[in-house]
């Protein structure tokens, strides 16, 4: 572990209960952040932890709905990004922006004074100061696409360092690099700090927060559930760190505390059989390799495991959006690997995606029409291909009704609504009619304490009344929550099922770990 | 993107305060635009040495309140009905067809080309049917290249319907030159087909049957899209092609069905304009109709009744600037000035509407 100063200065840049709402999504959720000079500050979460949105309010790409920014102890509004840097904050993003024809030198003199020609005299003499202090060499004559991606990223740092920025944002720095690139930013974060620099590093893994972090904040679901101060984590060693950070990441008592234990639990034969599914993907990580299993009537089997491992494309092979290359899939008896979508929900199987706006709904349509979408066409709601308003808008006010929609009515856009309602819609959509599996993907992603209670409540409900249930999350505690068994899910494949019961939580809480360090 | 002008039965009486104010909203940011532009273009008219107000009426003489005019204003208006239904369909499916001057003039070289060779073997109607169905159909053809290409491959369609006008409006006049030449006159231009034998006039006025068909067309595209379950599914498609996806729709074949019926109505305004109105196709001619139609679907806000109206005044617009243009000396092509400025204008309030409304919310 470094050693540790402790700077007992004031903040540079300090967020105070800023919160940022994306249409259906509560990004961001009253955090406060506090910026110290000489500090690494790691942020650490999930994707969709809010993370991105942060560093996207300090860049000035966009402004929080609520809260305030202080810019050494003055309240600021940092309203574009070049307001960002002339307070003095940098950013280095995940990817490179640079312009990969120019050369380093005509990289490092953009944005600034376009009246002058750039004096490259003085510029060595700086940058002779930061090869100095810091350890970086540049040749400045080189185009910069022929760099490699690490060099690439120690332009943007320098570039940072001369417009003698005092806060310095590396958002997911390592994603691109190698393990000992990784080593040796981890030594420059060091060095720049030594010399009074504010490093914000983000990253969403979890042995880097703890190796080059003085201060770790935990972000999930947009709130901030913890933050490991410089003179806890030196009081720690790294795998006490690590399971600190653990719990914060994956674990919120307070929301699971007041639910009553599951009435049922499976029953019968399987209603949904998956055998050897495979479906290739543009990555290694975004695809589905040899997955089976079963999943009776009023069970929930819960899918575990980090973000963006071929959950949505587990997901989506099952709802019949994606093309399975090899194995099958059976419903009740039915081969429906080749089924078109509609097909697959005229038998009884669902799909609710986590892309509430983006897929699950048109936001300009009114919420009655969302109501029917996956139904064009057919009766009651149509008559010979023509429509009938009066029947949509009477199921859409039922359903409102029955699912507690909060809207003005049914002609309203469902864009308008909140990420709560507009889950509370599409729910009651695929739920309407004959519905036998429920394929859920992340479907508390986004929503406020309250409603994701509710939807758990509902999830649960759903298995209560015999249907099965595959609930697909990255929330390891809401699938302990409500899951009967809970898979883990890696690079494509099912690494292990595991029953919920006392101590699951350690077994597939270490499986994660171990695919997530 | 658009304006939904629709109204649902019960909707009326419980919300009428709202409705009646979001009417009076609506001809706001509608009527507002069209005055500002016919007060700038009538200052483009003074810096001219013109007089606007004499240019005004006298367009308004000429176009709306003859009868000569009214009815040279009423023929215009079919193919202008035709190209605005094409627009509607593909506008409401998210799909930005701006090749259907391309596709009205393939059209139209069709039906010159059929027309006067089928009368000669086959009765008027059916003559007049094949040759309107053959001018859709090359319409149609027109647009599969860039159907294909934005329904599978993601090839922005702006560009490569924009480039398909250009190599259509000059393979038109290659076979109007080469293969379809009257060897009987001087000038290049198709055969004529006889004017006894072209669509049949209304009531006994000058006035071209394809106003009907136009008017049929832009009623049917209106209610096609608004009413039917395939009308949904297109709109579907246009406003989230993903959520159209997820909902099970076939996306690329809807893709081409959009293309395939646009270009056919494309199509088929430049079959009316022909079996209609001029009889055969001179080589070289491109009135460019699509320019024009464009702005006026935008400022109908996709809606089929609006874009019958804005045609109509549109028309007596272009029929009144001919005129002026041979009388008082302004050239006819100041009512694409006019266009231009009311498209300006247009967006300008669009903004500032949209800003007010951020501020409001």
């Amino acid at each position: 572990m470094p050693v540790r100063s402790a700077p007992a200065t004031a903040p540079v840049v300090e967020l105070l209960g800023v919160t940022k709402r994306f249409p259906g999504v509560l990004a961001v959720d009253r955090v406060d952040l506090a910026l110290l000079p000489g500090e690494v500050h790691a942020l650490l979460g999930e994707n969709g932890a809010g993370k991105s949105t942060l560093v996207a309010m300090l860049s000035g790409l966009v402004e929080p709905d609520a809260g305030t920014v202080r810019v050494e102890g003055r309240e600021r509004r940092i309203g574009s990004p070049r307001a960002a840097l002339q307070q003095g904050i940098s950013t280095v993003f995940q990817h490179v922006m640079l312009v990969p024809t120019l050369t380093v030198l005509e990289n490092l003199v953009l944005g600034m004074s376009w009246w002058r020609r750039p004096d490259r005299a003085e510029l060595e003499r700086r940058l002779a100061a930061i090869r100095s202090e810091f350890g970086i060499t540049l040749d400045l004559d080189q185009p910069t696409g022929e760099l490699s991606l690490g060099e690439q990223q120690q332009i943007e740092i320098v570039r940072a360092l001369l417009r003698q920025s005092r806060v310095l944002i590396l958002d997911e720095a390592t994603s691109m690099l190698t393990p000992s690139g990784a080593d040796e930013l981890g030594a420059l974060m060091r060095r720049l700090v030594k010399s009074g620099l504010a490093v914000v590093f983000i990253t969403h893994k979890l042995d880097e927060a703890c190796r080059f972090g003085d201060r770790i904040t935990v972000l999930r679901l947009g709130r901030k559930v913890g933050e490991l101060a410089p003179e806890g984590l030196a009081a720690m060693d790294q795998a006490a760190a690590v399971d600190e950070v653990v719990g914060l990441m994956f674990g919120d008592r307070s929301i699971a505390e007041a639910r009553p234990t599951r009435l049922r639990k499976a029953e019968g034969a399987p209603i949904l059989t998956v055998r050897g599914l495979t479906v290739t993907g543009a990555t290694r990580l975004a695809r589905v390799d040899d997955v089976s299993f079963d999943l009776r009537p009023g069970e929930i089997l819960g899918i575990a495991g980090i973000d963006g491992n071929g959950q949505k494309q587990l997901a989506e092979a099952l709802a019949g959006q994606r093309t399975v290359a090899t194995g099958s899939i059976t419903l009740d008896g039915r081969d429906i690997t080749r089924d078109s979508v509609a097909e697959r929900r005229r038998l009884g199987l669902r799909y609710l995606t986590d892309d509430r706006i983006g897929e699950g709904a048109v936001g300009g349509f009114p919420v009655a029409t969302n109501t029917v979408l996956k139904e064009i066409g057919a009766p009651p709601f149509w008559s010979g291909g023509i429509e009938r308003p009066g029947r949509i808008a009477s199921h859409a006010r039922e359903l409102i009704d029955r699912y507690d929609v909060r809207t003005p009515d049914e002609t309203t856009p469902i864009g308008r609504l909140s990420g709560g309602n507009i889950q509370k819609v599409l729910l009651a959509r695929e739920l309407s009619g004959e519905a036998r599996v429920v394929v859920f993907n992340k479907p508390t992603y986004g929503l406020d304490v309250q409603n994701i209670m509710a939807s758990r409540n509902r999830i649960a409900a759903i298995a209560d009344a015999s249907l099965a249930v595959l609930l697909i999350s990255t929330d390891l505690e809401e699938l302990l929550d409500v899951a009967d068994r809970i898979a883990v899910m890696a690079a494509g494949r099912l690494t292990g099922i595991v029953a919920n019961d006392e101590g699951a939580r350690a077994r597939i809480g270490a499986l994660m770990i171990g695919r997530a360090a | 993107m658009s304006v939904s002008l629709e109204t649902t039965p019960g909707e009326i009486g419980e919300a009428a305060p709202g409705r009646h104010r979001a009417l009076v909203h609506l001809a706001l940011v509608t009527l507002g635009p069209i005055l500002a532009a016919l007060v700038l273009s009538g200052l483009v008219l003074l810096a001219l040495g013109v007089d606007p107000l004499a240019y005004y009426g006298y367009v308004a003489q000429r176009g709306l309140f003859s009868w000569l005019g009214l009815q040279q204003t009423l023929t215009r208006m079919a193919p202008l009905l035709c190209l605005a239904a094409a627009l509607i369909v593909a506008f409401r499916a998210g799909i930005w067809n701006l090749g259907i001057d391309g596709q009205f003039l393939l059209g139209a070289m069709t039906s010159a080309a059929l027309a006067p060779f089928l009368i000669t073997v086959l009765p008027a109607g059916a003559t007049l049917l094949v040759a309107a169905a053959g001018a859709a159909l090359v319409g149609a053809v027109w647009s599969l290249l860039p159907a294909l290409l934005r329904a599978y491959q993601q090839v922005n369609e702006i560009i490569t319907t924009l480039m398909m006008t250009f190599l259509g409006v000059s393979f038109a006049n290659l076979l109007v030159k080469l293969v379809f030449l009257d060897p009987g006159t001087t000038v290049p231009q198709t055969r004529t087909l006889p004017v006894a034998d072209r669509l049949p006039t209304l009531f006994g006025t000058t006035i071209s049957g394809g106003l009907v068909l136009g008017l049929v067309a832009v009623v049917v595209v209106h209610l096609v899209m608004t009413r039917t379950a395939f009308g949904l599914k297109l709109r579907t498609v246009g406003e989230n092609p993903q959520a159209a996806h997820h909902a099970g729709l076939d996306v690329p074949l809807l893709t081409v069905a959009v293309f395939a019926i646009s270009a056919a109505l494309a199509g088929l305004a430049g079959g009316i304009e022909i079996l209609g109105v001029h009889g055969n196709l001179r080589a070289d001619w491109n009135p460019a109709y699509g320019l024009a139609v464009i702005p006026l679907v935008f400022l109908a806000r996709f809606n089929g009744f609006a874009a019958i109206v804005f045609v109509f005044f549109y028309s007596a617009l272009m029929i009144g600037g001919e005129s002026a243009a041979r009388r008082i000396g302004v050239p006819h092509y100041f009512t694409l000035v006019l266009v231009a400025n009311l498209l300006i204008l247009l967006a300008l309030a669009e903004y500032l509407d949209h800003r007010r409304r951020q501020r409001a919310g």
